[in-house]
């Protein structure tokens, strides 16, 4: 069932409209409150002596002289912090076979990366904590270090968990049909292997966190930036043995997350703990070098494909063999095994076939570890197959466009279930497609790009159809075991001014969850959307949720809230029935006034019905039932999850010579179902977008052989920046799901999902004269100079 | 990351300035823009017992006309040298390489003085005062010296600076009738320090280069000189022939972007670019960015 909210067809409606966000002023005039903006009395500060080795045995730590600092409060060591935080083990039950090994807060007799916490020093101010950090002298004897994750199987290669028996953390194959026998058939075979680069998220605010024991109570309190703090409340009390009830996460204002926050973090467990044993808050917030080393990485993936064609070109098989490198130990406690995971169960995903053989091979090394970061295994999984996609169109002489048009998943076949068992409920592919081509008027581009050739000027057009995984049911991590809500809840109350707070269990991480919860609530209860007020992000007072992540804020989280504004408004209803002598289904409320909702005619604001309620109660029938709050919780069960599509295109110039590539104009129409605030959900998508170009052309974390990462900075680290970026033309299709009434899927990983696989087929379209091809992220000037013949190759 | 605590003493003129550095010690440093000390203070990279502010010494700041040659102040910032119509009539190659160092913040604060005895090889300016042949002027207690810009810079972020000395001004030789320059640089992000540059200096007369000077930055440990792509260039022997002596001109280092070969090849490329733009076939100047 799916509400019928036509955007603008009556009054008091804010789902569908772009409508400003509340704290957007706030930050903007610098009056956010981040983790670092807090300060509480008697607060200390922790900086972590981290290893310089990928690999190595820890020998004596001397603190004499970093304890002589003044300021300088105290050292500790692996072992001080183990007597209070036990370690943790990064498995799921329902990923057969993940093994990883005890992961301690702070290393215990052995670092296995490069940046992994080895000591902490904590002291009156975070520089006194640095001043300590330097005379700190710590023995370390190095060990062999496997950084290749092609080799990281080899029996000559050391094992960096002997006791796991080997360095294999996660193998999973998938079959569906008879791909040998579909591949023997097929018309054309195409292969090739692809790279996307180890990059992670920049988050403008880093990891930061804030945590204050207080022993008469035994009670902690955590200022966190996170985006799941029931998850870290529930890991805080199980690893620093305490009952849950008497940890809170309290987390404010948080700049930026997409998938870096909702990890375990060694050195955050580490400050919760020394908070605990010293009895004083402590606060750590990492600085951008450390940033680099600790803050998890993602996408460091070689993956083989082929795929075959018919004669008609319509695609009958493929196959995949992905193997990803994930650092020394799967991170907890969504696991790095999730990935791959999802390179398989995506690749191929918007295209109509049966025969599908997909790998995943996950493999311990002394790098950082990786983990979920936006969009996580998508744009590996899009990139592969559209690149697969390319190739088959070119092998058989036929448009990419008309290519898609033949294997996209028909847009009247649904329910439909993927060769990879992925079920859709309904998608538009088709649809998404013809706007596209519309919107970029497609055939001109061909015309001006084979003009331009002429002059010497290679222009390429890249196209990548995608699906986005959002919404998930328990069955993303719940039925492993892991303690991570897919349910979320929303408390709606109205106050006796007539004003609403609403209390949600899904966090604002800077991208607008709390603008989208409050327009759902306005117009659930029939508010204007500025008498409503957002409470997220404090464990002891919200719902319990499970925050932000696979795009689920607006699809469980605004679901939630609209059904609990609903209920409040059938209970305010019910008193103003009482109070008006009218049949509550008589009245309705709009704008903030109980009307009659056959004429619109205004009967009482709700200041009135507040102050009757609150405060002249004795005035209204006893036994009336009063609840001027309600609470609802929302969980999807149709399906595992909500899956969105959508299209991306990529215009680029590459000059031939130097191999730089402007990017002139980036298309996306995407289908997230309803959406609920037009603006947000194109901003999501352009940063999205954003992330992705990152991905594709600058974004690298880059390794020496011996396991140093060398580009722990902003200069060498590039990120995207405005200046290269082009022009974005957004669209939507809008397929609600069935299974909820507001109708919302996800938005938050589209864009990142698709660009990278775009701006590859453009790449290699602007290339195709040359007869040249990159399949290897980042697509640098060097590789594409490598790809033209103009220089010789070069391993990164 | 947060710097070491260390002192800090402001000067008032120059004189004062090369006191203070005295009395401080030799690994005291002179603070001018800020804009690659204070981050190499920040990562802890050395240990800098102090700091001489020299940032508000006017009389190091600004652009003067001596006739025949510019003397640029050394606390001229990137921003000026942008901005300033004497060296945009004079020394234009300075005009057309400051909009390619970094990002307008920088750039309002970085200075010439700072970058030139910085002498990061991948940096725009020192290339400039080498292709324009200028002099750098120094000043250490015991009086001024001049040094000409190729016996200046020696290597890796090392300069013929003595200890206790400062540079206060460069001076640079003003162009001719027919004297043009050219700045053309390769970054992948708009304000990155270059992957390849050159600076070009020719005079442009009967359809060819003369007099040519030609320096590359982030070629190697410290700005060169092609000077076998130069003698091609002025034997009119064509571009091609100077793009091969650039082979024996240059010998760049691996780096994050790539290795020695493909800054050869871009080296290669550049110059064809530049000096098509000097002959009139093509823009002269400016930087390659991925910029859509
Ligand atoms: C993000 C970023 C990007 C950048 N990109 C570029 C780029 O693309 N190209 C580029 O060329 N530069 C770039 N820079 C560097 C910038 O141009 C600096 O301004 C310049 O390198 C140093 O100048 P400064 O005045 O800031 O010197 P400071 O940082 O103050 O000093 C640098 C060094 O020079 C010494 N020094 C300063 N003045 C004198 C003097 N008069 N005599 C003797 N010694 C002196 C100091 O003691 C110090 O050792 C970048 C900087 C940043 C932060």
């Amino acid at each position: 069932m799916s509400i019928n909210l036509s955007a603008l067809d009556r009054p008091n409606s804010y789902i569908g409209r772009t409508v400003p966000r509340p704290n957007a002023p706030r930050l903007a005039e610098g009056r956010g409150t981040y983790v670092d903006d807090i300060t509480l009395p008697r607060m200390v500060h922790v900086a972590f002596y981290r290893s310089p080795h990928a690999h190595a045995r820890i020998g004596r730590i001397d603190a004499e002289a970093a304890l002589a600092v003044p300021g300088v409060l105290r050292v500790f060591t692996g072992r001080d912090i183990a007597a209070v935080c036990s370690p943790w083990v990064a498995v799921l039950a329902h990923l057969k076979g993940l093994k990883s090994a005890p992961q301690h807060a702070i290393a215990v007799d052995r670092a296995t990366w490069a940046g992994e916490p080895v000591a902490a020093v904590v002291a009156e101010s975070r520089a006194a904590a640095e001043d300590g950090l330097a005379v700190l002298e710590v023995e370390f004897e190095p060990l062999p270090v496997v950084a290749e994750m092609e080799t990281a199987l080899d029996p000559e290669t050391p094992l960096i968990h002997p006791e796991l028996g080997d360095n294999l953390a996660f193998r999973r194959v998938h079959e569906a049909g008879d791909p040998d026998g579909a591949m023997a058939s097929a018309a054309a075979v195409v292969e090739a292997t692809f790279h996307t680069g180890r990059h992670t998220g920049v988050c403008l605010e880093p990891r930061s966190i804030l945590a204050a024991y207080n022993r008469a109570e035994n009670q902690l309190t955590v200022h966190h930036s996170t985006q799941a703090p029931h998850m870290i409340q529930t890991v805080l009390a199980k690893h620093l043995d305490m009952p849950e009830g008497n940890v809170r996460v309290i987390c404010g204002d948080v700049g930026g997350s997409y998938g870096i926050k909702v990890h375990v973090y060694p050195d955050e467990m580490a400050t919760a703990a020394i908070a605990k044993i010293m009895g004083r808050p402590v606060k750590f917030v990492a600085d951008r070098i450390e940033s680099f080393s600790s803050d998890i990485h993602a996408r460091d993936h070689r993956i083989k494909g082929r795929l075959g064609v018919d004669a008609e070109g319509r695609i009958v098989a493929l196959e995949i063999d992905d193997l990803t490198g994930i650092g020394p130990y799967s991170v907890y406690p969504r696991t790095s095994a999730i990935e791959g995971n999802q390179v398989v169960n995506l690749c191929g995903g918007p295209y109509d076939f049966a025969n599908y053989r997909a790998r995943t091979t996950v493999v311990l090394q002394n790098k950082t570890p990786t983990c979920q970061y936006r969009a996580v295994g998508h744009p590996i999984a899009c990139a592969v197959t559209e690149g697969l996609v390319d190739l088959a169109a070119e092998a058989i002489g036929m448009d990419p466009v008309e290519f898609r048009r033949r294997n996209l998943v028909r847009d009247d076949a649904y329910p439909y279930t993927s060769a990879a068992n992925m079920r859709f409920e309904g998608l538009s592919h088709h649809q998404s497609l013809a706007k596209l081509v519309e919107m970029m008027d497609y055939d001109a581009l061909r015309a001006e790009q084979a003009r331009l050739r002429e002059a010497g000027i290679y222009r390429g057009i890249g196209i990548a159809s995608f699906i986005e995984l959002t919404n998930p049911s328990p069955f993303m991590y719940g039925i492993g075991g892991a303690r991570i809500s897919a349910q979320d809840g929303c408390t709606v109350r109205l106050d006796p001014d007539g004003s609403v707070v609403a209390l949600s269990g899904v966090t604002e991480q800077g991208q607008g969850t709390e603008a989208m919860l409050a327009q759902v609530v306005a117009e659930g209860v029939g508010v204007p959307v500025e008498r409503v007020r957002i409470i997220t992000g404090d464990t002891q007072v919200t719902p319990y949720g499970g925050g932000t992540w696979a795009s689920r804020g607006a699809g469980i989280g605004g679901e939630a809230a609209l059904q609990a504004g609903l209920a409040l408004r059938a209970n305010i209803l019910e008193v103003a029935g009482a109070m008006l002598q009218a049949a509550p289904e008589t009245l309705d409320v709009i704008d903030g006034e109980v009307v009659e909702k056959a004429t619109g005619r205004a009967r009482m604001p709700l200041g009135e019905l507040g102050r009757i309620v609150y405060f002249r109660g004795d005035t209204l029938p006893k036994g009336l039932p009063r609840e001027m709050v309600a609470t609802r919780h929302y969980i999807t069960s149709d399906y595992p999850f909500a899956f969105t599509n959508g299209i991306q295109a990529s215009l680029v110039e590459v000059d031939v010579e130097t191999g730089m590539v402007r990017l002139l104009k980036h298309w996306c129409v995407e289908d997230c179902g309803r959406v609920i605030n037009p603006l947000l959900v194109d901003e999501q998508i352009r940063g999205g977008i954003v992330q992705g170009l990152g991905g594709a052309l600058y974004e690298h974390c880059v390794y020496s052989e011996d396991g140093q990462l060398l580009t722990a900075n902003m200069a060498d680290y590039l990120v995207p920046m405005a200046a290269e970026m082009p022009d974005m033309v957004v669209a939507h299709v809008e397929t609600p799901t069935k299974e909820s009434l507001l109708g919302a899927k996800g938005a938050g990983e589209a864009g990142t999902a698709g660009a990278p696989a775009a701006v590859m087929n453009a790449i290699n379209d602007a290339l195709r004269p040359f007869r040249a091809r990159v399949t290897a992220m980042p697509f640098t000037p060097e590789r594409i100079l490598a790809a033209l013949g103009r220089i010789p190759e070069r391993r990164f | 990351m947060k710097g070491a605590s260390l002192a800090y003493a402001r000067a008032n003129d120059v004189s004062h300035a090369l006191e203070l550095w005295r009395r401080a010690g030799p690994d005291a440093r002179l603070l001018a823009g800020g804009q690659s000390l204070l981050a190499g203070i920040n990562l802890r990279l050395n240990e800098i017992p102090g700091l001489i502010d020299i940032s508000r010494i006017g009389e190091l700041r600004g652009v003067a006309d001596l006739g025949d040659r510019l003397r640029i102040g050394a606390l001229t910032r990137h921003a000026d040298l942008q901005a300033d119509p004497l060296v945009a009539a004079h020394a234009p190659a300075f005009a057309q390489a400051a909009p390619l160092i970094a990002h307008a913040a920088i750039r309002t604060r970085g200075t010439i003085g700072g970058s030139l005895a910085y002498a990061d090889p991948a940096a725009e300016l020192p290339a400039c005062v080498l292709a324009l042949d200028a002099e750098i002027v120094l000043r250490a207690e015991a009086g001024e010296r001049r040094v000409a810009a190729e016996n200046f810079f020696l290597g890796l972020f090392e300069t013929a600076l003595r200890p206790f000395e400062m540079i206060v001004a460069v001076e640079v030789p003003k162009i001719g009738p027919n004297r043009r320059h050219a700045v053309l640089e390769l970054a992948r992000r708009s304000g990155d320090y270059a992957m390849a540059g050159l600076v070009l200096a020719a005079d442009v007369a009967g359809g060819r280069l003369h007099d040519v000077r030609l320096s590359y930055f982030s070629m190697g440990p410290a700005p060169v000189l092609a000077r076998g792509a130069m003698a091609a260039l002025d034997s009119d022997e064509g571009v091609e022939a100077a793009c091969a002596a650039l082979g024996t001109d240059l010998d760049p280092v691996a780096d994050l972007q790539g290795g020695p070969e493909m800054k050869r090849h871009l080296a290669g490329v550049l110059l064809h670019r530049a000096v098509a733009g000097l002959l009139g076939h093509s823009p002269v100047s400016g930087g390659n960015h991925g910029r859509g």
